[in-house]
């Protein structure tokens, strides 16, 4: 496509050192990954600098005077000493390593670009709020967050753009969600990192940074018109949930407007966040978890629904606020 | 008493003799044959693999056989050559002698256990032949439950056999240990291979029962759709990865501390020195194989299991590599004024020290959370644990092999062949799998059969490597197997060494000695 030009392959061929850091977190991992390096290096040479040094004044047939055995207090001297050496030096490195990890792995919320994901044997279905579809490659702006909300359909796959340092499994049942925010226009891999079967191999794509201006051209090119949260509200109705859960109905439901993310007292006592997952479960396991006040008498839409639809009818769900349904559903 | 001149191999010469011999050194000699089968089919797997992987397109083998050979691979080398390996040969020939025992505790129960791993090995070899296994080592579900096409119940089932073999083989050594040491020799003075394989049988018979309950809920699963792990039944995909890294994370370390075993008993032996640190080198056994059952979670960093959970796995990751670190550090200094002979078993030994002290440390690179995002289930991943367990383990097991393969047959081998097979292997590995580190750290995923372009240099690299490293294994068979006819008898203590073991004949008589020995010292009483 034309407004591609400029974001040819930039894959190197040939002998490459190092990955390509496209994303703001790049930088952050490589930082510290050459930290770990250059503290192996360190180890490892001086160990081996001590085995030969050892190895060539040592040798059987050397004439060198051999000192006495080190004495035993020494010795365990030696032992402790370097064993709260190496805990100290490994606990900072860990806590540097931890804190990048939840700074990086934590969904950082607030408003970001929510990009929808299903994985399934052996490609990538995407779905950008403005309801634009990608299967295998996926467009994002620079300087910009973005989320991504994955799930799978099949088996477990891994979302991975080593020039991100970017990777999460995409788990059947789970909603995993990752962000990062891209900062240099270009072609880069995307490649399922979790053994998936036949053709795990072959399932990669690629990412294409794009400047925002040129991102918000190509979105306003492939946009449907419907996000998956409009369609969401669509299959809401067309599924017929609206008719207990909108009031319409003759049997009892809970309403859903605003359940979204709040804690859901359950009829068999306790409560239960009401996150992805159990938006999930409610549709294809209603009775996993019954809201307290009501009767197990849902339907499962098992095998009914394709996993894509189930994500954009939790996106809706998760779109909504509390009163943003007029109608009071029957008690 | 036996007649002089008779011995464990030639007391008795027909099959019969060996098929229901309760005799530990012939059955370390059964487990060793049998293995030895298991590790040349695994590395004709690899071989195939890395035949592949020379070129980016993926055209000499379909996807699905590409898939079956690294499983089959994985699946072989894990539960067939590695668990196995020095535990059921060595430890099974020498324990006994080590703690101047005749036999193990339960001789006919050790008879059971090679029959236990024989019968695993052909349900795994049926499954290989009846159109072989496809979810890589691991069975991850819901793929291997729903999914693969493959003898997934067949490999498991083979799987879950052999695990008895490893807990009975666990149950007699730790018996053996507590209750068959000659007069004097305390717990502190034992040999730490004899430490070592306490140790290893401590966590085969802890950890092994849960493989085996999560392979039976795989086939449980499969056959009759029980949702124990099926998400479409309210199961738990990830509840798999818990119960299997609980297990093979363990696994692990009953894959590296018999090494660590044999290279204590090499080391000091050719540096001619006690080994440095004794306690500290019992505490370090013991402290890996305590800390190996809480770090099983790292393997399940991007998995999807709770932010903490994963901070919690790194801590623990971190706090194992320091008794590791120890122990290497211990290793070294035993070399310090010595009188060090380069031997083909002290060149292992060398070899293992720094090959596993790579492995170590590439194993904390990969627990600092926020950089195994980007390494996990990449090349980075498969070099690391390839030098924990052939960098480690097959370098320690070729070292034991050939420092008492004069004990074990009584005969010398080539000393410079041997030595052209330990620098081959040590050349050869590394030339394999450190390109691997540069692959993963670009980008490359584990387990791929086609590959982008750019990453063929180096895939070339490795695999050119592996030429190497095949010549490094295939020699000592050539030597070995000469000096069985040929070899010049290596009389009872060649290497001068101290230890129950060597103060018997060698081959050593059917009950191991003629009278009891006492202990008066510590071990490696070298001056």
């Amino acid at each position: 496509m034309a407004e591609q030009a400029g974001y040819l392959d930039t894959v190197e061929q040939g002998l490459a050192l190092h990955p390509e850091q496209a994303a703001t977190s790049a930088a952050q991992v490589d930082l510290l990954f050459w930290v770990l390096v250059a503290v192996c290096v360190a180890l490892v040479l001086t160990l081996f600098a001590l085995v030969i040094g050892f190895s060539v004044r040592y040798r059987a047939g050397s004439r060198r005077p051999r000192p006495g055995a080190i004495a035993e207090s020494l010795g365990r001297r030696i032992e402790l000493g370097g064993a709260a050496g190496l805990t100290v030096a490994f606990l900072a490195l860990f806590a540097w390593a931890g804190t990048l990890y939840l700074y990086l792995y934590r969904d950082p919320g607030g408003d970001m670009l929510t990009v929808n994901v299903v994985a399934k044997q052996w490609m990538w279905k995407l779905q950008h709020p403005n309801g634009a579809r990608e299967i295998n490659t996926l467009h994002v702006p620079t300087g910009q967050r973005v989320r991504l909300r994955m799930t799978s359909q099949d088996v477990i796959h891994s979302f991975y753009i080593p020039a991100f340092r970017l990777k999460r499994d995409a788990v059947p049942r789970l909603y995993t969600t990752a962000w990062f925010e891209a900062s240099k226009p270009g072609e880069y891999h995307l490649f399922c990192a979790e053994y998936c079967g036949t053709d795990h191999s072959r399932m990669r794509g690629k990412v294409v940074v794009m400047t925002p201006e040129d991102y918000a051209a190509w979105a306003q090119k492939n946009g449907e018109g419907e996000g998956p949260a409009q369609a969401g509200e669509r299959l809401f109705t067309a599924y017929g949930c609206s008719g207990c859960h909108r009031g319409r109905g003759t049997v009892p439901a809970p309403r859903l407007d605003g359940v979204a993310g709040r804690r859901v007292a359950l009829a068999a006592g306790g409560t239960v966040l009401a996150d992805a997952a159990y938006l999930r479960d409610s549709l294809l396991l209603p009775n996993k978890h019954v809201v307290a006040g009501y009767e197990p008498v849902m339907p499962s839409y098992q095998g009914q629904i394709p996993e894509d639809e189930i994500l954009q009818i939790v996106t809706y769900l998760q779109s909504l606020e509390p009163g943003d349904w007029t109608v009071e559903p029957r008690r | 008493m036996s007649e002089p001149g008779t011995h464990y191999l030639n007391e008795g010469w027909t099959l019969r003799s060996w098929l229901l011999t309760t005799d530990h050194k012939r059955i370390a000699w059964m487990y060793f044959a049998t293995i030895t089968v298991f590790f040349f089919i695994g590395g004709l797997a690899a071989l195939l693999i890395r035949l592949e992987l020379l070129t980016p397109a993926g055209e000499m083998v379909e996807s699905d056989t590409y898939n079956k050979l690294f499983s089959a691979h994985g699946i072989v080398m894990v539960w067939f050559f590695l668990v196995p390996s020095i535990p059921a040969t060595m430890g099974n020939f020498l324990l006994p002698l080590m703690l101047g025992a005749r036999d193990l505790a339960f001789p006919k129960l050790n008879l059971l256990s090679w029959y236990i791993f024989t019968l695993g090995g052909l349900f795994t070899m049926t499954a290989v032949i009846a159109g072989g296994v496809d979810t890589g080592w691991t069975f991850y579900t819901p793929y291997s439950t729903l999914f693969s096409n493959s003898a997934v119940v067949l490999a498991a089932s083979g799987v879950f056999v052999v695990g008895f073999s490893s807990i009975l083989t666990g149950l007699n050594f730790i018996v053996t240990t507590h209750k068959m040491r000659a007069p004097g020799l305390t717990w502190m003075r034992l040999p730490l291979f004899c430490w070592a394989n306490y140790a290893t049988s401590l966590i085969m018979i802890l950890a092994t029962p849960v493989l085996s309950m999560a392979l039976l809920l795989i086939v449980l699963e499969r056959v009759l759709g029980i949702g124990i792990f099926d998400p479409e039944l309210g199961g738990d995909p990830l509840l798999f990865q818990h119960l299997f890294w609980f297990y093979s994370h363990p696994a692990v370390y009953i894959m590296i501390l018999p090494g660590m075993g044999v290279v204590s008993e090499i080391i000091t032996c050719f540096a001619r020195r006690p080994i440095f640190g004794y306690t500290g080198m019992v505490i370090s056994i013991m402290a890996i194989a305590l800390f190996g059952f809480i770090v099983w979670g790292h393997h399940m960093f991007v998995a999807g299991q709770s932010l903490y959970a994963g901070i919690l796995f790194s801590f623990f990751t971190f706090l194992v590599a320091v008794p590791s670190a120890i122990k290497t550090l211990n290793w070294t200094a035993t070399l310090y004024g010595g009188r060090i002979r380069f031997t083909a078993p002290m060149i292992y030994g060398l070899s293992f020290l720094g090959l596993f002290t790579i492995g170590g440390l590439t194993g904390v690179i990969l627990a600092s959370l926020a950089v195994d995002i980007h390494l996990h289930d990449t090349y980075f991943v498969t070099a690391h644990f390839h030098y924990i367990m052939v960098g480690g383990m097959v370098t320690a097991y070729l070292g034991g092999l050939h420092f008492w393969w004069p004990k074990i047959t009584g005969r010398m081998y080539s000393g410079p062949w041997s030595i052209v097979a330990a620098l081959a292997l040590f050349i050869g590995f590394n030339l394999t799998f450190f390109p691997q580190f540069l692959l993963g750290f670009l980008g490359m995923p584990r387990r791929y059969h086609a590959y982008p372009e750019e990453f063929q240099l180096l895939h070339v690299m490795s695999s050119l490597g592996a030429g190497v490293l095949a010549v490094g294994y295939l020699l000592p068979m050539v030597y070995f197997g000469w000096s069985l006819w040929r070899g010049k008898p290596a009389g009872d203590n060649p290497w001068d060494a101290t230890g129950l073991e060597w103060q018997t004949s060698s081959p050593p008589p059917k009950h191991n000695f003629v009278d009891t020995p006492t202990v008066t010292t510590r071990p490696y009483d070298y001056v």
